[in-house]
């Protein structure tokens, strides 16, 4: 499933929405978990999952084309946890 | 030092909705559980979800492989299964990286 598939889903399960508001909601959906993410707060929803962050170490890395070291800086990344409803669902047979 | 910010839930999203979008409370929290069962019912069916510029939900199955019992040391064998995981993409990954 793409985004797009997604979206008409979601129109033909709200008839009473226009089509460029179902967008706006999938974005507004979207926008909040990765805002929430990039001000270093979490993201939980029950069943489906939790979304946060974790800091990632400076390290030495190395251009795999050159072969020559380079500083990769310390930073941070997002993690994400499946629900244990989901996780039961995916093995549900 | 992060400052510290508080978990986002589906009660914020639907918040947001309402707000940015003049709808209903209800209306928006229905929504944010519509967005999530048809994604989770997709991931059911065996497929990925891909959100372009957010990022991918990939299934990966798991082959059977021994596991031990932590506090007894037995040896349990750990059914084969299936687990999501989430990939961000780029655009998320250099958003939460500059902060």
């Amino acid at each position: 499933m793409i985004r797009s598939e997604l979206l008409e889903t979601l129109a033909r399960d709200n008839p009473e929405l226009r089509a460029e508001e179902v967008e706006q909601v999938l974005d507004i959906f979207f926008d909040e978990i990765a805002q929430r993410l990039a001000e270093g707060g979490r993201v939980e929803l029950r069943g489906f999952g939790a979304f946060s962050t974790r800091e990632r170490d400076a390290r030495k890395g190395r251009n795999p084309r050159t072969g020559e070291s380079v500083a990769v800086p310390a930073k941070r990344v997002p993690y994400f946890k499946p629900g244990k409803e989901m996780r039961e669902r995916l093995n549900a047979e | 030092m992060m400052r510290s910010v508080g978990t986002l839930t589906r009660a914020d999203l639907a918040e947001a909705i309402n707000r940015k979008m003049g709808l209903s409370r209800s209306e928006s929290l229905a929504l944010v559980e519509t967005i999530l069962s048809r994604m989770s019912e997709a991931m059911e069916q065996g497929e990925n979800v891909k959100i372009s510029g957010f990022g991918t939900f990939l299934l990966r199955d798991k082959a059977q492989r021994i596991g031990r019992n932590p506090k007894t040391g037995v040896e349990v064998p750990i059914t084969p299964r299936r687990v999501m995981t989430f990939r961000a993409s780029q655009i998320l990954k250099d958003r939460i990286a500059k902060g």
